[in-house]
């Protein structure tokens, strides 16, 4: 009936074992899969695209034409996780968030890991992201990052390792609830034959962090968004109206008296917490880029007073920088006195000339990413590259050596995914979305797995013709 | 409420209403171009005239001619006054509040604009694509009377509607007013095609049992409370939800809705013809474009 394929040596798969045969959790799924017609499976595809557009779960591009939407394209074959892999999982994530929360309030008070000299000063404090303005600012429950997106891969050893840390405004949990939704709608007897952690208490575990985050009783909580050209508004609109809260742009918004306050039909309303889906710089063109017409002029004033609180709080973005990643373990260690749950990638930083020269002489076998790039933009995959780019690469790598870091080509594990020619193996990832409110930590099982549709290709990211699939967590 | 969102609920609400009444319109120019001069026919640019578009159609097409009016006024996208346009603006402004509207609305009017789109690429307006664009609007009127919650946000959607359909009925009286005005000058099918346009064909021949006459169209578009469509109906649901709106920063508005309502509910036809029936309608559209200025203000203005 259906194929299934084992990727090229070296990749783990998540549902085939190297000899062929079927991995335990996957057993039912596959048996379920074998006895179903691939015209019915067509269908039911072709169903699901039609749903995702009628609802309008689309994403626009970057310097594509102005409203121009596409779907993110939704794989029916569902990435399974055993429940013993998450809970491993699920701890890790947490120790890596309580970590990088004691490092952001460090940072921007007493600087007690780069006195100890556990993390270079100019690594931190030359660094773009770094806010000199949140020096000294007092957070309630000293809460930097309320929500944390962590990108996973597993290795061809089978481990999972922490590719990056998202701190800023990470995007992704809607396709995670609305996957779901898709598949019990496409396949419910798949959700009678497995026992699979639900997902879509999500907004409300969001709504109650967001509200935790201020002191004041009963709080006011808002959604801020960029607008509806932005390429997240689908789920800036979905959250806000999942948690029941107002979705507003810069412009409903004001500040007197160093208050914020929205514009209703009823007068002005106080507001106690933004979840905010602006990047730090946008916010407030008094304190930041005067030409932004997205912020609030004020808010910063209001924020530092602490009238209002951002969720996550401005400056965060320096913890998440790749410059900072590859210290994240040993923040663990430092802040925590624990011995770090998930591993990092094996990195090289290009501002260390030994590990330049290492670079340089291996750049086809590694990939290069610009340290504060994001979205798969400004990164070499070097066995993929052509002669000519990896010269250009190499060039910018001599000029601007502090720019850069670099990895080993990783072996993202596959997963089979539908292709026009049947079934095929793709290469996947995993984020997983960590809450916390400085005391406790939660999650909902799983995440959004994203998957590189073009063979062989490791770029999941959506905007470079990355799709995703439902993530199962099956409970014991 | 916020008052950016009441301002895109209105907005969804008076451009669906908008494509809707233009269907209707052209629905009957198109039954209308096709009879002889003599009875009404190949008055093909009342569509333009009644959306203020005929310079800009003139200045593009030259002489009116039926089935390129059609065409300008259906899918024309360069058009702001198309039916595509309208249907666009709508759904634009329920995608910038996509969070404050049912699932069921929000996916009925993408999908009406997904599928305008497709209609618009099959070239001319036709009576099957009325027939869809008005089958489209009372879907998504029902989606909205089926599961919106009865707050603030249903008041607005509501009043985009009313306050775009009084203008329209007006509009559209003032348009025809020629065959008003000379008010025994009976010609059956201009009449038919008028109340056609409005639904109320049926409702005529109901309450009067006798062949269209001028006063009597008058009477039923514009002072009957029980024609949905008539100035008087859309007056009583403007007074009923602008009064629901908390707040009090709308006095103004409430207080010439109100003002609106009362004169229609205690004027008699007679009394419109004597005034004459121009001075009358042009008094009703500008109150009613004050009306719209005065929510604005109170409301709907992010300021």
């Amino acid at each position: 009936m259906h194929a299934l394929t084992l990727p090229e040596t070296g990749h783990f798969d998540e549902m085939l074992l190297p000899s062929g045969g079927i991995r335990p959790h996957y057993r039912a799924f596959a048996h379920w899969l074998q006895a179903q017609s691939p015209s019915v499976l067509a269908q039911k595809r072709e169903q699901a695209n039609q749903l995702f557009h009628r609802v309008g779960i689309t994403f626009a591009l970057y310097g594509d034409d102005a409203g121009a939407e596409r779907l993110i394209p939704f794989d029916t074959i569902p990435r399974v996780i055993p429940a013993a892999e998450w809970a491993k999982l699920e701890a890790g994530l947490a120790q890596r968030v309580r970590a990088l929360n004691a490092f952001l309030e460090d940072i921007y008070h007493e600087h007690r890991i780069v006195k100890a000299g556990v993390v270079p000063g100019e690594q931190v404090f030359a660094n773009a992201q770094y806010q000199p303005l949140m020096q000294g600012v007092n957070l309630p429950g000293a809460v930097w990052a309320q929500v944390t997106g962590v990108d996973l891969i597993r290795h061809a050893d089978g481990g999972y390792y922490v590719l990056e840390d998202n701190l800023r405004v990470p995007s992704g949990v809607s396709y995670m609830l609305e996957n779901r939704k898709m598949m019990m709608r496409l396949f419910p007897e798949l959700f009678a034959r497995h026992a699979i952690a639900p997902v879509d208490h999500y907004p409300t575990l969001l709504l109650s962090t967001l509200r935790r985050a201020s002191a004041r009783e009963n709080p006011t909580v808002v959604v801020l968004t960029p607008g509806h050209h932005n390429s997240a508004y689908f789920e800036h609109a979905f959250l806000a109206q999942q948690m029941g809260v107002e979705l507003v742009e810069g412009r409903d918004l004001f500040v007197r008296d160093d208050h914020v306050y929205m514009r209703t039909t009823a007068g002005h309303k106080q507001i106690d917490v933004i979840y905010r889906r602006i990047d730090d710089t946008f916010l407030d063109p008094l304190a930041f880029r005067p030409d932004s017409m997205l912020g609030v002029p004020g808010l910063m004033q209001a924020y530092r007073k602490g009238n209002v609180v951002l969720a996550n709080a401005i400056g965060t973005g320096v913890a998440d920088d790749k410059s900072i990643y590859p210290y994240v373990p040993e923040m663990i260690r430092y802040y925590l006195g624990e011995t770090p749950i998930l591993d990092n990638v094996e990195t090289f930083q290009c501002r260390h000339p030994a590990e330049l020269d290492h670079v340089l002489a291996n750049l086809e076998r590694l990939v290069v990413k610009e340290v504060h790039g994001a979205g798969g933009y400004g990164m070499l995959v070097g066995p993929a590259a052509s002669r000519a780019e990896l010269e250009d690469f190499r060039a910018r790598l001599i000029a601007q050596p502090e720019n850069y870091i670099a990895q080993p080509t990783l072996c993202l594990s596959s997963c089979p995914t539908f292709v026009e020619a049947g079934i095929a193996p793709r290469h996947i990832d995993l984020r997983p979305f960590v809450l916390t409110d400085g005391r406790e930590t939660s999650m909902v099982a799983g995440g959004l797995t994203r998957v590189a549709l073009r063979a062989g290709s490791l770029v999941v990211n959506s905007s470079q013709g990355g799709g995703t699939k439902d993530t199962w967590v099956l409970e014991e | 409420m916020l008052s950016r969102t009441a301002d895109h609920l209105f907005w969804m609400a008076r451009q669906m209403e908008r494509a809707e009444n233009l269907a209707r319109l052209l629905d009957v120019s198109l039954a209308v171009s096709l009879l002889p001069a003599s009875r009404g026919g190949a008055d093909v640019s009342a569509p333009l005239v009644l959306t203020g578009t005929l310079d800009a159609y003139l200045a593009r097409h030259g002489e009116p001619d039926a089935s390129r009016v059609l065409a300008f006024m259906s899918f024309d996208a360069g058009n702001p006054s198309s039916i595509l346009s309208c249907i666009r603006h709508a759904r634009d402004n329920a995608h910038a509040v996509r969070g404050k509207i049912t699932a069921e609305m929000w996916m009925s009017i993408n999908a009406t604009w997904l599928e305008a789109r497709e209609f618009a690429q099959g070239g001319a307006g036709d009576q099957a694509f009325f027939d869809w664009v008005k089958e489209r609007s009372h879907l998504f009127r029902g989606a909205t009377h089926g599961t919106c919650q009865r707050t603030d946000a249903f008041s607005f959607i509501r009043l985009g509607t009313f306050i775009e359909r009084a203008d329209n009925t007006a509009r559209l009286l003032e348009v025809k007013r020629h065959l008003l005005d000379d008010a025994d000058a009976a010609d059956y099918y201009a009449w038919s095609a008028l109340l056609r346009a409005v639904g109320a064909f049926e409702a005529y021949h109901a309450l009067y049992r006798d062949a269209p006459s001028g006063r009597r169209v008058a009477e039923l578009l514009l002072l009957r409370p029980d024609m949905p469509r008539s100035l008087r109906a859309c007056f009583d649901e403007i007074y009923k939800w602008l009064a629901r709106l908390e707040g009090d920063n709308g006095r103004a508005a409430k207080r010439l809705a109100a003002e609106l309502r009362a004169a229609q509910a205690y004027t008699s036809v007679d009394e419109v013809f004597d005034a004459g029936l121009h001075d009358y309608l042009t008094r009703m559209l500008g109150d009613i474009t004050r009306l719209g200025a005065l929510v604005h203000e109170a409301y709907l203005e992010a300021a």
